[in-house]
Protein backbone atom coordinates (compact mmCIF):
# COMPACT_ATOMS: atom_id res chain seq x y z
CA UNK A 1 0.00 0.00 0.00
CA UNK A 2 1.81 3.10 1.28
CA UNK A 3 -0.18 5.38 -1.00
CA UNK A 4 0.89 8.96 -0.26
CA UNK A 5 -1.82 11.61 -0.56
CA UNK A 6 -1.56 15.37 -0.35
CA UNK A 7 -4.08 18.17 -0.49
CA UNK A 8 -3.11 21.77 -1.10
CA UNK A 9 -4.74 24.67 -2.91
CA UNK A 10 -3.93 25.14 -6.59
CA UNK A 11 -3.61 28.88 -6.14
CA UNK A 12 -3.42 31.49 -3.41
CA UNK A 13 -3.10 35.25 -3.17
CA UNK A 14 0.22 36.66 -1.99
CA UNK A 15 0.46 36.58 1.80
CA UNK A 16 -2.50 34.20 2.20
CA UNK A 17 -2.20 31.37 4.72
CA UNK A 18 -2.59 28.05 2.94
CA UNK A 19 -3.43 24.67 4.45
CA UNK A 20 -1.46 21.58 3.43
CA UNK A 21 -2.66 18.14 4.40
CA UNK A 22 -0.87 14.86 3.90
CA UNK A 23 -1.80 11.25 4.53
CA UNK A 24 0.03 8.01 3.88
CA UNK A 25 -1.34 4.49 4.24
CA UNK A 26 1.14 2.73 6.44
CA UNK A 27 0.64 0.21 9.28
CA UNK A 28 3.50 1.62 11.45
CA UNK A 29 4.16 -1.72 13.13
CA UNK A 30 6.66 -1.39 15.99
CA UNK A 31 7.29 -5.12 16.25
CA UNK A 32 7.00 -4.90 20.01
CA UNK A 33 3.48 -6.15 20.60
CA UNK A 34 2.84 -8.77 17.94
CA UNK A 35 4.53 -11.41 15.87
CA UNK A 36 4.66 -9.03 12.92
CA UNK A 37 8.15 -7.74 12.15
CA UNK A 38 8.92 -4.06 12.60
CA UNK A 39 7.67 -1.96 9.69
CA UNK A 40 8.03 1.75 10.43
CA UNK A 41 8.50 5.00 8.60
CA UNK A 42 11.48 6.92 9.94
CA UNK A 43 10.92 10.43 8.65
CA UNK A 44 8.65 12.85 6.83
CA UNK A 45 9.96 15.85 4.91
CA UNK A 46 8.06 18.61 3.14
CA UNK A 47 10.08 20.82 0.80
CA UNK A 48 9.08 23.99 -0.99
CA UNK A 49 11.25 25.02 -3.95
CA UNK A 50 13.95 22.70 -2.63
CA UNK A 51 13.91 24.16 0.90
CA UNK A 52 12.75 22.06 3.84
CA UNK A 53 9.65 23.62 5.42
CA UNK A 54 8.74 20.75 7.74
CA UNK A 55 10.48 17.58 8.87
CA UNK A 56 9.40 15.03 11.40
CA UNK A 57 11.07 11.94 12.88
CA UNK A 58 8.57 9.19 13.58
CA UNK A 59 8.82 7.24 16.83
CA UNK A 60 7.18 4.13 18.19
CA UNK A 61 4.22 6.20 19.37
CA UNK A 62 3.18 7.14 15.85
CA UNK A 63 -0.26 5.94 14.76
CA UNK A 64 -0.96 3.95 11.64
CA UNK A 65 -1.70 6.01 8.52
CA UNK A 66 0.03 9.14 9.82
CA UNK A 67 -1.43 12.44 8.70
CA UNK A 68 -0.05 15.97 8.90
CA UNK A 69 -1.87 19.26 8.55
CA UNK A 70 0.26 22.40 8.46
CA UNK A 71 0.00 25.98 7.34
CA UNK A 72 2.28 28.22 5.29
CA UNK A 73 2.08 31.81 4.27
CA UNK A 74 2.27 31.93 0.49
CA UNK A 75 4.75 34.62 -0.46
CA UNK A 76 5.77 33.20 -3.81
CA UNK A 77 4.72 30.34 -6.10
CA UNK A 78 5.79 27.03 -4.65
CA UNK A 79 6.68 23.60 -5.99
CA UNK A 80 6.29 21.12 -3.19
CA UNK A 81 7.84 17.72 -2.60
CA UNK A 82 6.67 15.43 0.17
CA UNK A 83 8.90 12.52 1.11
CA UNK A 84 8.22 9.69 3.56
CA UNK A 85 11.36 7.65 4.28
CA UNK A 86 11.06 4.11 5.63
CA UNK A 87 13.54 2.80 8.18
CA UNK A 88 14.83 0.51 5.43
CA UNK A 89 15.60 3.55 3.26
CA UNK A 90 12.67 3.23 0.84
CA UNK A 91 11.17 6.57 -0.11
CA UNK A 92 7.53 7.36 -0.94
CA UNK A 93 6.97 10.64 -2.70
CA UNK A 94 4.20 13.03 -3.65
CA UNK A 95 4.31 16.43 -5.34
CA UNK A 96 2.16 19.49 -5.75
CA UNK A 97 2.38 23.15 -6.62
CA UNK A 98 0.66 26.35 -5.63
CA UNK A 99 0.51 29.38 -7.88
CA UNK A 100 0.52 32.76 -6.17
CA UNK A 101 -1.04 35.87 -7.64
CA UNK B 1 -50.60 31.48 34.19
CA UNK B 2 -50.01 30.74 37.86
CA UNK B 3 -48.79 27.23 38.49
CA UNK B 4 -50.91 25.53 41.12
CA UNK B 5 -49.64 22.65 43.14
CA UNK B 6 -52.07 19.83 43.73
CA UNK B 7 -52.41 20.89 47.36
CA UNK B 8 -53.11 24.55 46.69
CA UNK B 9 -55.43 23.59 43.85
CA UNK B 10 -57.52 21.50 46.24
CA UNK B 11 -57.63 24.33 48.72
CA UNK B 12 -58.69 26.74 46.02
CA UNK B 13 -61.61 24.58 45.00
CA UNK B 14 -62.90 24.57 48.56
CA UNK B 15 -62.39 28.24 49.05
CA UNK B 16 -63.91 29.43 45.85
CA UNK B 17 -66.88 27.20 45.19
CA UNK B 18 -68.97 30.32 44.79
CA UNK B 19 -66.77 31.59 41.96
CA UNK B 20 -66.60 28.49 39.80
CA UNK B 21 -67.34 30.51 36.72
CA UNK B 22 -64.27 32.69 37.24
CA UNK B 23 -61.91 32.48 34.24
CA UNK B 24 -59.04 31.14 36.30
CA UNK B 25 -61.00 28.01 37.05
CA UNK B 26 -62.33 27.25 33.61
CA UNK B 27 -59.53 24.70 33.23
CA UNK B 28 -60.64 23.04 36.41
CA UNK B 29 -59.42 19.53 35.60
CA UNK B 30 -55.84 20.40 34.81
CA UNK B 31 -52.91 21.30 37.00
CA UNK B 32 -50.88 22.70 34.15
CA UNK B 33 -50.01 22.47 30.51
CA UNK B 34 -47.21 20.28 29.18
CA UNK B 35 -46.46 20.93 25.52
CA UNK B 36 -44.21 18.58 23.58
CA UNK B 37 -42.51 19.42 20.28
CA UNK B 38 -41.83 16.31 18.22
CA UNK B 39 -43.65 12.98 18.19
CA UNK B 40 -40.73 10.57 17.90
CA UNK B 41 -38.96 8.34 20.39
CA UNK B 42 -38.51 11.20 22.87
CA UNK B 43 -41.74 13.13 22.38
CA UNK B 44 -44.23 10.29 21.99
CA UNK B 45 -42.72 8.48 24.99
CA UNK B 46 -42.93 11.70 27.00
CA UNK B 47 -46.58 12.27 26.05
CA UNK B 48 -47.68 8.76 26.94
CA UNK B 49 -45.69 8.70 30.20
CA UNK B 50 -47.09 12.09 31.22
CA UNK B 51 -50.70 11.06 30.61
CA UNK B 52 -50.30 7.84 32.60
CA UNK B 53 -48.29 9.27 35.48
CA UNK B 54 -49.76 12.76 35.80
CA UNK B 55 -53.35 12.49 34.55
CA UNK B 56 -54.17 15.95 35.90
CA UNK B 57 -51.70 17.56 33.45
CA UNK B 58 -52.91 18.65 30.02
CA UNK B 59 -50.61 17.28 27.29
CA UNK B 60 -50.29 18.71 23.78
CA UNK B 61 -48.05 17.10 21.17
CA UNK B 62 -46.93 19.12 18.13
CA UNK B 63 -45.80 16.95 15.23
CA UNK B 64 -45.76 17.85 11.53
CA UNK B 65 -46.26 14.33 10.16
CA UNK B 66 -49.57 12.46 10.47
CA UNK B 67 -47.79 9.22 11.39
CA UNK B 68 -44.35 8.31 12.73
CA UNK B 69 -41.94 6.19 10.73
CA UNK B 70 -39.18 4.82 12.94
CA UNK B 71 -35.53 5.04 11.93
CA UNK B 72 -34.85 1.85 13.92
CA UNK B 73 -35.86 -1.04 11.68
CA UNK B 74 -35.70 1.23 8.62
CA UNK B 75 -32.58 -0.67 7.59
CA UNK B 76 -34.66 -3.86 7.57
CA UNK B 77 -36.68 -2.38 4.72
CA UNK B 78 -33.42 -2.22 2.76
CA UNK B 79 -32.73 -5.82 3.74
CA UNK B 80 -36.18 -6.92 2.56
CA UNK B 81 -37.15 -8.06 6.05
CA UNK B 82 -39.81 -5.38 6.71
CA UNK B 83 -42.25 -3.23 4.73
CA UNK B 84 -42.90 0.45 5.42
CA UNK B 85 -46.35 -0.03 7.05
CA UNK B 86 -44.71 -2.28 9.66
CA UNK B 87 -42.58 0.60 10.94
CA UNK B 88 -45.28 3.29 10.60
CA UNK B 89 -47.12 4.25 13.78
CA UNK B 90 -50.35 6.17 14.36
CA UNK B 91 -50.91 8.84 17.01
CA UNK B 92 -54.43 7.53 17.66
CA UNK B 93 -53.26 5.63 20.74
CA UNK B 94 -51.97 8.86 22.26
CA UNK B 95 -55.17 10.67 21.31
CA UNK B 96 -57.15 7.94 23.07
CA UNK B 97 -55.08 8.65 26.18
CA UNK B 98 -56.12 12.28 26.08
CA UNK B 99 -53.11 13.80 24.32
CA UNK B 100 -54.03 16.72 22.07
CA UNK B 101 -52.10 15.99 18.87
CA UNK B 102 -51.59 19.03 16.66
CA UNK B 103 -50.40 18.12 13.18
CA UNK B 104 -48.31 21.21 12.65
CA UNK B 105 -44.73 22.39 12.72
CA UNK B 106 -43.34 24.33 15.68
CA UNK B 107 -41.92 27.48 14.08
CA UNK B 108 -40.78 29.46 17.11
CA UNK B 109 -40.69 29.44 20.91
CA UNK B 110 -41.25 32.47 23.13
CA UNK B 111 -39.65 31.48 26.46
CA UNK B 112 -40.85 34.68 28.17
CA UNK B 113 -44.52 34.51 27.19
CA UNK B 114 -44.11 30.69 27.37
CA UNK B 115 -45.76 29.83 24.10
CA UNK B 116 -44.97 27.94 20.92
CA UNK B 117 -45.74 29.57 17.58
CA UNK B 118 -47.00 27.06 15.03
CA UNK B 119 -46.27 27.25 11.31
CA UNK B 120 -50.03 27.71 10.81
CA UNK B 121 -49.78 30.90 12.90
CA UNK B 122 -51.48 29.78 16.12
CA UNK B 123 -49.81 30.10 19.52
CA UNK B 124 -49.83 27.27 22.05
CA UNK B 125 -49.14 28.32 25.63
CA UNK B 126 -47.23 26.06 28.00
CA UNK B 127 -46.19 25.84 31.60
CA UNK B 128 -43.49 23.30 30.76
CA UNK B 129 -42.13 22.51 27.34
CA UNK B 130 -40.45 19.33 26.15
CA UNK B 131 -38.46 19.80 22.94
CA UNK B 132 -37.70 16.56 21.13
CA UNK B 133 -37.40 17.57 17.48
CA UNK B 134 -34.58 15.23 16.43
CA UNK B 135 -31.91 16.17 13.95
CA UNK B 136 -31.42 18.38 10.95
CA UNK B 137 -28.99 17.65 8.14
CA UNK B 138 -26.16 20.09 7.52
CA UNK B 139 -26.90 20.71 3.87
CA UNK B 140 -23.75 21.82 2.11
CA UNK B 141 -21.39 20.41 4.75
CA UNK B 142 -20.55 17.89 2.05
CA UNK B 143 -20.12 20.13 -0.98
CA UNK B 144 -22.89 19.54 -3.50
CA UNK B 145 -25.15 17.71 -1.05
CA UNK B 146 -28.40 19.65 -0.70
CA UNK B 147 -32.09 18.78 -0.64
CA UNK B 148 -32.17 18.34 -4.42
CA UNK B 149 -29.13 16.06 -4.34
CA UNK B 150 -30.90 13.93 -1.71
CA UNK B 151 -33.39 12.95 -4.42
CA UNK B 152 -30.51 11.24 -6.26
CA UNK B 153 -28.25 10.24 -3.37
CA UNK B 154 -30.81 9.66 -0.58
CA UNK B 155 -29.77 10.11 3.04
CA UNK B 156 -32.64 7.97 4.40
CA UNK B 157 -31.62 9.12 7.88
CA UNK B 158 -34.91 10.71 8.99
CA UNK B 159 -38.25 8.91 8.92
CA UNK B 160 -40.25 11.88 7.60
CA UNK B 161 -42.87 10.75 5.10
CA UNK B 162 -40.99 7.53 4.30
CA UNK B 163 -39.96 8.69 0.84
CA UNK B 164 -36.21 8.61 1.53
CA UNK B 165 -35.98 5.01 2.72
CA UNK B 166 -38.37 3.99 -0.07
CA UNK B 167 -36.17 5.72 -2.65
CA UNK B 168 -33.04 4.00 -1.39
CA UNK B 169 -34.79 0.62 -1.46
CA UNK B 170 -35.96 1.22 -5.04
CA UNK B 171 -32.47 2.24 -6.10
CA UNK B 172 -31.04 -0.96 -4.61
CA UNK B 173 -33.64 -2.98 -6.51
CA UNK B 174 -32.62 -1.20 -9.73
CA UNK B 175 -28.87 -1.61 -9.12
CA UNK B 176 -27.19 -3.00 -12.25
CA UNK B 177 -25.71 -6.47 -11.93
CA UNK B 178 -22.34 -6.15 -10.20
CA UNK B 179 -22.98 -2.47 -9.48
CA UNK B 180 -21.47 -0.37 -6.70
CA UNK B 181 -23.36 0.94 -3.67
CA UNK B 182 -21.51 3.79 -1.97
CA UNK B 183 -22.16 5.05 1.54
CA UNK B 184 -20.78 8.27 3.01
CA UNK B 185 -20.73 8.08 6.81
CA UNK B 186 -20.18 11.13 9.02
CA UNK B 187 -17.93 11.84 11.99
CA UNK B 188 -19.29 11.89 15.55
CA UNK B 189 -21.73 12.86 16.87
CA UNK B 190 -24.61 11.69 14.73
CA UNK B 191 -27.95 9.90 15.09
CA UNK B 192 -27.72 6.16 15.79
CA UNK B 193 -23.99 5.33 16.04
CA UNK B 194 -24.32 1.69 14.84
CA UNK B 195 -26.98 2.59 12.23
CA UNK B 196 -24.73 3.02 9.19
CA UNK B 197 -23.08 -0.35 9.81
CA UNK B 198 -26.38 -2.16 10.29
CA UNK B 199 -27.41 -0.51 7.03
CA UNK B 200 -24.31 -1.87 5.28
CA UNK B 201 -25.19 -5.32 6.65
CA UNK B 202 -28.82 -5.15 5.55
CA UNK B 203 -27.92 -3.90 2.07
CA UNK B 204 -25.45 -6.79 1.81
CA UNK B 205 -28.13 -9.20 3.03
CA UNK B 206 -30.39 -8.07 0.20
CA UNK B 207 -27.68 -7.98 -2.46
CA UNK B 208 -26.33 -11.41 -1.54
CA UNK B 209 -29.59 -12.85 -2.82
CA UNK B 210 -30.57 -10.34 -5.51
CA UNK B 211 -27.23 -9.20 -6.94
CA UNK B 212 -24.40 -11.27 -5.50
CA UNK B 213 -21.60 -9.71 -7.57
CA UNK B 214 -22.46 -6.19 -6.39
CA UNK B 215 -20.04 -4.23 -4.17
CA UNK B 216 -20.58 -2.00 -1.17
CA UNK B 217 -18.03 0.77 -0.62
CA UNK B 218 -18.49 2.42 2.76
CA UNK B 219 -16.54 5.66 3.14
CA UNK B 220 -16.24 6.83 6.71
CA UNK B 221 -15.03 10.11 8.18
CA UNK B 222 -14.03 8.15 11.29
CA UNK B 223 -11.38 5.56 12.12
CA UNK B 224 -13.62 3.41 14.29
CA UNK B 225 -17.29 2.82 15.04
CA UNK B 226 -19.82 1.26 17.39
CA UNK B 227 -19.72 -2.54 17.65
CA UNK B 228 -16.95 -2.50 15.03
CA UNK B 229 -15.57 -5.95 15.80
CA UNK B 230 -19.01 -7.55 15.70
CA UNK B 231 -19.91 -5.87 12.43
CA UNK B 232 -16.63 -6.70 10.75
CA UNK B 233 -16.93 -10.34 11.91
CA UNK B 234 -20.42 -10.40 10.42
CA UNK B 235 -19.30 -8.97 7.11
CA UNK B 236 -16.47 -11.46 6.79
CA UNK B 237 -18.65 -14.40 7.83
CA UNK B 238 -21.77 -13.66 5.82
CA UNK B 239 -20.76 -11.49 2.89
CA UNK B 240 -17.18 -12.41 1.96
CA UNK B 241 -15.54 -9.59 0.03
CA UNK B 242 -18.73 -7.76 -0.92
CA UNK B 243 -18.11 -4.97 1.63
CA UNK B 244 -15.15 -2.61 1.75
CA UNK B 245 -15.00 -0.13 4.63
CA UNK B 246 -12.62 2.81 4.11
CA UNK B 247 -11.79 4.69 7.33
CA UNK B 248 -10.98 8.37 7.60
CA UNK B 249 -7.27 7.70 7.96
CA UNK B 250 -7.30 5.92 4.61
CA UNK B 251 -8.94 8.86 2.87
CA UNK B 252 -12.47 7.68 3.65
CA UNK B 253 -13.87 11.13 4.40
CA UNK B 254 -16.16 12.25 1.58
CA UNK B 255 -16.07 16.04 1.19
CA UNK B 256 -17.92 16.52 -2.10
CA UNK B 257 -20.53 14.71 -4.17
CA UNK B 258 -21.35 15.10 -7.86
CA UNK B 259 -24.85 13.75 -8.35
CA UNK B 260 -24.84 14.25 -12.13
CA UNK B 261 -21.82 12.01 -12.60
CA UNK B 262 -22.62 9.89 -9.53
CA UNK B 263 -19.30 10.60 -7.83
CA UNK B 264 -18.13 10.66 -4.23
CA UNK B 265 -14.99 12.80 -3.87
CA UNK B 266 -12.69 12.20 -0.91
CA UNK B 267 -10.73 14.63 1.23
CA UNK B 268 -7.58 14.00 -0.82
CA UNK B 269 -9.36 14.28 -4.12
CA UNK B 270 -10.02 10.67 -5.11
CA UNK B 271 -13.15 10.22 -7.20
CA UNK B 272 -15.27 7.14 -6.59
CA UNK B 273 -18.04 6.32 -9.05
CA UNK B 274 -21.11 4.72 -7.50
CA UNK B 275 -24.34 3.40 -8.97
CA UNK B 276 -26.30 4.01 -5.78
CA UNK B 277 -25.12 6.62 -3.29
CA UNK B 278 -26.36 6.85 0.28
CA UNK B 279 -25.08 10.04 1.89
CA UNK B 280 -25.55 10.03 5.64
CA UNK B 281 -24.79 13.72 5.92
CA UNK B 282 -23.31 15.49 8.95
CA UNK B 283 -26.01 16.56 11.39
CA UNK B 284 -27.04 19.01 14.09
CA UNK B 285 -30.14 19.58 16.19
CA UNK B 286 -33.35 20.22 14.24
CA UNK B 287 -34.02 23.82 13.20
CA UNK B 288 -36.42 24.67 16.04
CA UNK B 289 -33.64 23.99 18.59
CA UNK B 290 -31.07 26.07 16.70
CA UNK B 291 -33.25 28.97 15.56
CA UNK B 292 -34.44 29.61 19.11
CA UNK B 293 -30.94 29.74 20.62
CA UNK B 294 -31.32 26.52 22.60
CA UNK B 295 -28.38 24.98 20.76
CA UNK B 296 -24.84 26.24 21.28
CA UNK B 297 -22.15 26.73 18.62
CA UNK B 298 -21.78 22.94 18.33
CA UNK B 299 -25.26 22.82 16.80
CA UNK B 300 -26.58 20.66 19.68
CA UNK B 301 -28.40 21.63 22.88
CA UNK B 302 -26.54 21.50 26.21
CA UNK B 303 -28.80 20.34 29.04
CA UNK B 304 -28.87 19.73 32.77
CA UNK B 305 -27.96 16.08 33.26
CA UNK B 306 -30.65 15.48 35.93
CA UNK B 307 -33.59 17.35 34.44
CA UNK B 308 -32.74 17.82 30.73
CA UNK B 309 -33.66 21.48 31.16
CA UNK B 310 -31.82 23.47 28.49
CA UNK B 311 -28.92 25.53 29.80
CA UNK B 312 -30.23 28.42 27.70
CA UNK B 313 -33.85 28.59 28.91
CA UNK B 314 -35.90 27.76 31.99
CA UNK B 315 -38.91 25.43 31.73
CA UNK B 316 -37.73 24.00 28.40
CA UNK B 317 -36.44 20.43 28.55
CA UNK B 318 -34.63 19.06 25.50
CA UNK B 319 -34.44 15.31 24.96
CA UNK B 320 -33.55 12.89 22.20
CA UNK B 321 -31.01 13.34 19.45
CA UNK B 322 -31.14 17.17 19.60
CA UNK B 323 -29.26 17.43 22.89
CA UNK B 324 -25.61 16.91 23.82
CA UNK B 325 -25.48 14.25 26.48
CA UNK B 326 -22.35 12.25 25.64
CA UNK B 327 -21.57 9.51 26.48
CA UNK B 328 -25.30 8.82 26.09
CA UNK B 329 -25.68 7.78 22.45
CA UNK B 330 -28.16 9.44 20.12
CA UNK B 331 -30.51 6.47 20.10
CA UNK B 332 -34.25 5.88 20.23
CA UNK B 333 -33.85 3.94 23.44
CA UNK B 334 -32.02 6.82 25.18
CA UNK B 335 -34.70 9.25 23.96
CA UNK B 336 -37.35 6.98 25.46
CA UNK B 337 -35.44 6.39 28.70
CA UNK B 338 -34.55 10.03 29.29
CA UNK B 339 -38.02 11.29 28.33
CA UNK B 340 -39.45 9.93 31.56
CA UNK B 341 -36.83 11.63 33.73
CA UNK B 342 -37.34 14.87 31.83
CA UNK B 343 -41.14 14.75 32.26
CA UNK B 344 -40.90 13.85 35.96
CA UNK B 345 -38.39 16.67 36.56
CA UNK B 346 -40.44 19.17 34.56
CA UNK B 347 -43.72 18.36 36.28
CA UNK B 348 -42.42 17.86 39.83
CA UNK B 349 -43.18 21.37 40.99
CA UNK B 350 -46.66 21.71 39.52
CA UNK B 351 -47.81 18.23 40.53
CA UNK B 352 -46.23 18.28 43.97
CA UNK B 353 -44.43 15.03 43.29
CA UNK B 354 -40.68 14.69 43.86
CA UNK B 355 -38.27 15.02 40.96
CA UNK B 356 -36.12 11.94 40.33
CA UNK B 357 -33.25 12.18 42.82
CA UNK B 358 -30.95 9.53 41.35
CA UNK B 359 -31.93 9.10 37.71
CA UNK B 360 -30.47 6.25 35.66
CA UNK B 361 -30.46 6.24 31.87
CA UNK B 362 -30.53 2.97 29.98
CA UNK B 363 -29.58 2.17 26.44
CA UNK B 364 -29.66 -0.98 24.39
CA UNK B 365 -28.85 -0.88 20.69
CA UNK B 366 -29.63 -4.04 18.77
CA UNK B 367 -28.33 -4.45 15.25
CA UNK B 368 -29.29 -6.96 12.60
CA UNK B 369 -26.36 -8.38 10.67
CA UNK B 370 -28.27 -10.82 8.50
CA UNK B 371 -31.11 -13.33 8.65
CA UNK B 372 -31.62 -14.46 12.27
CA UNK B 373 -28.40 -12.70 13.13
CA UNK B 374 -28.48 -10.02 15.81
CA UNK B 375 -26.17 -8.52 18.41
CA UNK B 376 -26.31 -5.68 20.88
CA UNK B 377 -24.55 -3.22 23.12
CA UNK B 378 -25.96 -2.14 26.48
CA UNK B 379 -25.04 0.98 28.42
CA UNK B 380 -26.12 2.32 31.81
CA UNK B 381 -25.50 5.99 32.56
CA UNK B 382 -25.96 8.44 35.42
CA UNK B 383 -25.69 12.18 35.82
CA UNK B 384 -22.53 13.65 37.33
CA UNK B 385 -21.73 17.18 38.40
CA UNK B 386 -20.07 17.77 35.03
CA UNK B 387 -22.59 16.01 32.81
CA UNK B 388 -23.15 12.33 32.22
CA UNK B 389 -21.03 9.24 32.81
CA UNK B 390 -21.29 5.55 32.04
CA UNK B 391 -21.77 3.60 35.26
CA UNK B 392 -18.61 1.54 35.94
CA UNK B 393 -18.85 -2.25 35.47
CA UNK B 394 -22.29 -1.98 33.88
CA UNK B 395 -23.58 -2.71 30.42
CA UNK B 396 -21.88 -4.97 27.95
CA UNK B 397 -21.64 -6.14 24.39
CA UNK B 398 -22.45 -9.40 22.58
CA UNK B 399 -19.67 -11.98 22.48
CA UNK B 400 -17.41 -12.31 19.45
CA UNK B 401 -16.41 -15.62 17.99
CA UNK B 402 -17.00 -17.97 15.07
CA UNK B 403 -20.57 -18.20 13.85
CA UNK B 404 -20.41 -21.99 14.25
CA UNK B 405 -20.27 -21.43 18.02
CA UNK B 406 -22.53 -18.39 18.27
CA UNK B 407 -25.35 -19.11 15.80
CA UNK B 408 -27.89 -19.74 18.56
CA UNK B 409 -26.80 -16.60 20.41
CA UNK B 410 -27.14 -14.51 17.23
CA UNK B 411 -30.56 -16.04 16.46
CA UNK B 412 -31.81 -15.27 19.97
CA UNK B 413 -30.53 -11.69 19.84
CA UNK B 414 -32.35 -11.14 16.55
CA UNK B 415 -35.58 -12.23 18.23
CA UNK B 416 -34.81 -10.04 21.26
CA UNK B 417 -34.36 -7.14 18.86
CA UNK B 418 -37.80 -7.77 17.38
CA UNK B 419 -39.27 -7.91 20.88
CA UNK B 420 -37.46 -4.70 21.81
CA UNK B 421 -38.98 -2.96 18.80
CA UNK B 422 -42.48 -4.13 19.65
CA UNK B 423 -42.22 -3.13 23.29
CA UNK B 424 -40.64 0.29 22.81
CA UNK B 425 -43.11 1.32 20.12
CA UNK B 426 -45.93 0.26 22.46
CA UNK B 427 -44.34 2.38 25.17
CA UNK B 428 -44.58 5.29 22.73
CA UNK B 429 -47.90 4.83 20.97
CA UNK B 430 -50.26 2.39 22.69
Amino acid sequence: MSTPRVRLPRSASAGEEIEIRTLIDHPMVTGLSSDNPRDMLARFDARMNGQTVLSYDFGNGSAANPTFTFYLRAAAPGDFEFIWTHEDGTEFRAEGSVSVS
Amino acid sequence: MTILTRRSFGALIGASAATLAAPSLLRANTTGRLVIIGGGFGGASAARFARITYPEVEVTLIEPYPTFITCPYGNLILGGKRELPQITHSYDGLRARGVTVLQDRAADIDPVAKSVRLASGADVGYDKLIVSPGIGLRWGAIEGYDEAAAQIFPHAWMGGDGSQITLLRQQLEALPEGGVVGLAIPGNPFRCPPGPYERISMIAHYLKQANPTAKILAFDAKEGFSKQGLFQDTWAELYGDMIEWVPGNQDGKIVRVDVENKLFISEFGEEHRVDVGNVIAPQFAAAIARDTGLADESGWVPVNSRTFEANAAADIHVIGDANIAAPLPKSGYIANSTSKTAVAAALAEMTGQPAPSDPVYFNTCYSHGGADYGFSVVGVFRPTDEGFAETPDSGGISPRGPLSELAENRRLEASYADAWYDSITRDMFS
